[in-house]
């Protein structure tokens, strides 16, 4: 018995929708059987991973917190991967934007004010973005491969915040700890809503960003460039758009988003700079913008969930003695059923058995 | 023992992982194949092989344990892209995130355990000789199996009709088939070499280089491993100089951060990142050498016409 595809004619809609659902559907029963091994009962499990974290209003504010990166990183990233840059690097833009945006609160603790925070977050933007450029320059200047070298960048990124942290930003009344001074409070990301939770504005943040890159995507003729481009490079360069522009384009979109990620986050959510600011935000967001199918308003919903998986693997610990590392286990298996369930859209799947094989080879 | 074979023996150890592993994915590449998924696997032989090793008190049997594990991870891989016809890029860096994430939670109840080391062989007479004798015949066993792979490999690749049919099924896909090649099945064998291999280099890791199990310990060799095959334009031996090529960088700058030079070690720790990516651009600014070493099936899905 084996697996055939036949090329449909034409793209199904209808698993075009349907792919995502069947995705998180394939990525439950499998966490039901994971957690069935490990000698648990499988739905008190799923409970406290999926339904449990959304019982609570001060756990719907952490989900926000969570999501609110994963979405800003997802959108710029779905702007890559539908022009075919495959910028893996998010991780090391979001933290080059979280180093660039606590410069002020960091080096110029006194200068206070309410236009310190637009500035921070445009750092963090212009650090993001910077960071960005370096794969994207290397790519269209001397043809080198982008995946390699924006990952290599995370690597370097993550040494250079834990020198600054360590070193010369170290808060010199910190009892040698490394971590930067706290931020003052014109450097801090305010709550949404005070009153019910401590959910900042980088969840507003995010989905403006979402709404923002939609648009582009939908009703601008860069999104369309960014299209013809992601689907067929030659059409793309008989249409006159330049692949080189197209390329700084995508990566400084996303760095930028993620670079906002990352200023957000060190500003709303920890108050300082820490040797590690990411549980790894910027590979879990590669999930997400597939998740979302690469639809920036798709991504909103798809960064929820996996936020809800970040949760869930908190909660699972708490309650059922469950490694929270599990949670990173269902993102990875969530990711390899959501390429699974696309390839639905393109192709048709025929199970050929041993004996239908002779019959055709005899025919 | 002199500073000189104790440098060119730790060179050796911090270069066989890279160089292991990178053979496996020129096999895969070379067949058309592009698994991003090698850190992946290659931690997942890591934490299986010092798991076994760990349960048994046998460093062999760890060594096996990696190798079945790189395989059969590699084989999600291949389901995936060969006979769904998935994107490889996207695939293959989902190997990588379950396998970092597997490989985390399958390790947390062995982090601090004492490992098993996989012990030199020592070949009596021959480690006497002056200056190379304990280089050439005083190595783990690893070591010796990572130079044999080498002419292994390149012996496959260029002297035999195998070989010969894996590469055209890597340069065009679709005229093997007509020619009646089997062209998933050998990217099958090749995806399963290349997980292996990437096995063995985890069990390297945690069975040689560093006794013991540490989150995240392969800490982007896979992806050096990735730029090798790159740099290397697809050539085994080649890629035995880069992987001590970058074995040297490493070791360099671990002797610097002990001499304490007054640069900061992160920076020095940086150095074999950084010296990727330079060697990166160094060998693809040329395109036209690129264009002619790079198999031109790669990363395209193959799905049969019927």
């Amino acid at each position: 018995m084996r697996l055939e595809l036949v090329r449909r004619p034409q793209h199904s809609a209808l698993f075009s929708a349907l792919s995502p659902f069947i995705a998180l559907f394939l990525t439950l029963i499998a966490g039901a059987i994971l957690f069935t091994i490990l000698g648990k009962n499988p739905l008190a499990a799923l409970y406290s991973y999926f339904v449990e974290p959304l019982t609570e209003v001060w756990s719907i504010h952490e989900l926000l917190i969570k999501a609110a990166p994963l979405i800003l990183i997802a959108v710029g990233l779905s702007v890559c991967f539908l022009s075919n840059n495959w910028n893996i690097g998010a991780e090391g833009q979001f933290i080059a934007g979280g180093i660039a945006g606590s410069i002020l609160p960091i080096v110029f603790p006194d200068f206070q004010g309410w236009y310190v925070l637009p500035l921070m977050l445009l750092l963090g933007m212009a650090g993001g973005a910077a960071y960005a450029t370096i794969p994207a320059f290397l790519k269209v200047r001397f043809n080198t491969n982008e995946i390699l070298t924006s990952l290599m960048l995370v690597y370097v990124a993550q040494l250079f915040l834990d020198w600054l942290v360590r070193g010369p930003w170290r808060n010199p009344q910190g009892y040698n700890f490394p971590e930067t001074i706290q931020f003052n409070a014109s450097a801090i990301l305010p709550e949404i809503w005070t009153a019910s939770g401590r959910a900042h504005w980088g969840f507003i943040l995010a989905v403006l960003a979402a709404f923002a890159v939609w648009f582009t995507l939908s009703r601008t003729l860069s999104g369309f460039e960014i299209k013809v481009f992601g689907r067929s490079a030659r059409a793309g360069r008989f249409a006159g758009f330049s692949a080189g522009k197209l390329t700084f384009f995508a990566f400084l979109i996303s760095g930028a988003l993620a670079g906002l990620a990352g200023i957000a986050e060190v500003s709303g959510a920890v108050g300082q700079l820490r040797t590690s600011i990411s549980p790894g935000y910027g590979f879990t967001a590669i999930i997400v913008a597939f998740l979302g199918r690469l639809n920036p308003l798709g991504i909103v919903a798809a960064g929820l969930v996996l936020a809800l998986t970040y949760l869930g693997g908190e909660a699972a610990q708490i309650s059922l003695g469950v490694s929270e590392k599990s949670a990173r286990i269902f993102q990875g298996i969530m990711l390899f059923f959501i390429l699974a369930s696309d390839t639905l859209i393109y192709y048709r799947i025929r199970i050929v058995s041993r004996l239908g094989d002779a019959a055709a080879k005899g025919a | 023992m002199t500073m000189f074979e104790a440098i060119v023996l730790t060179i050796a150890t911090a270069a066989t992982p890279l160089l292991i592993a990178a053979l496996g994915e020129l096999i895969v590449e070379r067949s058309g194949v592009l698994n991003l998924g090698v850190e992946g696997m290659m931690i997942m032989g890591a934490v299986s092989g010092f798991a076994a090793a760990q349960m048994t008190g046998s460093a062999w049997l760890g060594l096996v344990a990696a190798v079945l594990a790189g395989a059969a991870f590699s084989l999600l891989f291949g389901f995936l892209t060969l006979t769904l016809a998935t994107n490889q890029v996207a695939t293959g860096l989902a190997l990588t995130l379950l396998g970092l994430g597997a490989s985390a939670m399958i390790g947390e109840s062995f982090v601090g355990l004492p490992g098993v080391r996989m012990e030199s062989i020592y070949i009596q007479g021959l480690t006497d000789f002056p200056y190379i004798g304990k280089i050439l015949f005083g190595q783990d066993p690893i070591f010796y199996l990572s130079i044999l792979l080498t002419i292994g490999v390149a012996w496959f690749l260029f002297k035999t009709r195998a070989g010969l049919t894996l590469r055209s099924v890597g340069d065009n896909h679709a005229s093997a088939h007509a020619l009646g090649v089997p062209v998933i099945r050998i990217r099958y064998l090749a995806v399963l070499f290349g997980g292996a291999c990437a096995g063995l280099a985890g069990a390297q890791l945690s069975l040689v280089y560093v006794p013991q199990w540490v989150e995240n310990m392969s800490s982007g060799r896979g992806w050096i491993a990735l730029a090798l095959v790159v740099f290397a334009s697809w050539r085994p031996w080649r890629i035995l100089a880069g992987a001590y090529l970058f074995g040297a960088v490493t070791i360099g700058q671990l002797h610097a951060q002990a001499l304490g030079i007054g640069v900061p070690s992160q920076l020095m720790s940086a150095l074999p990142y950084l010296a990727t990516i330079i060697v990166l651009v160094l060998i693809s600014r040329n395109k036209r050498l690129t264009l002619i070493n790079t198999p031109t099936s790669l990363g395209k899905a193959f799905v049969p016409d019927r």
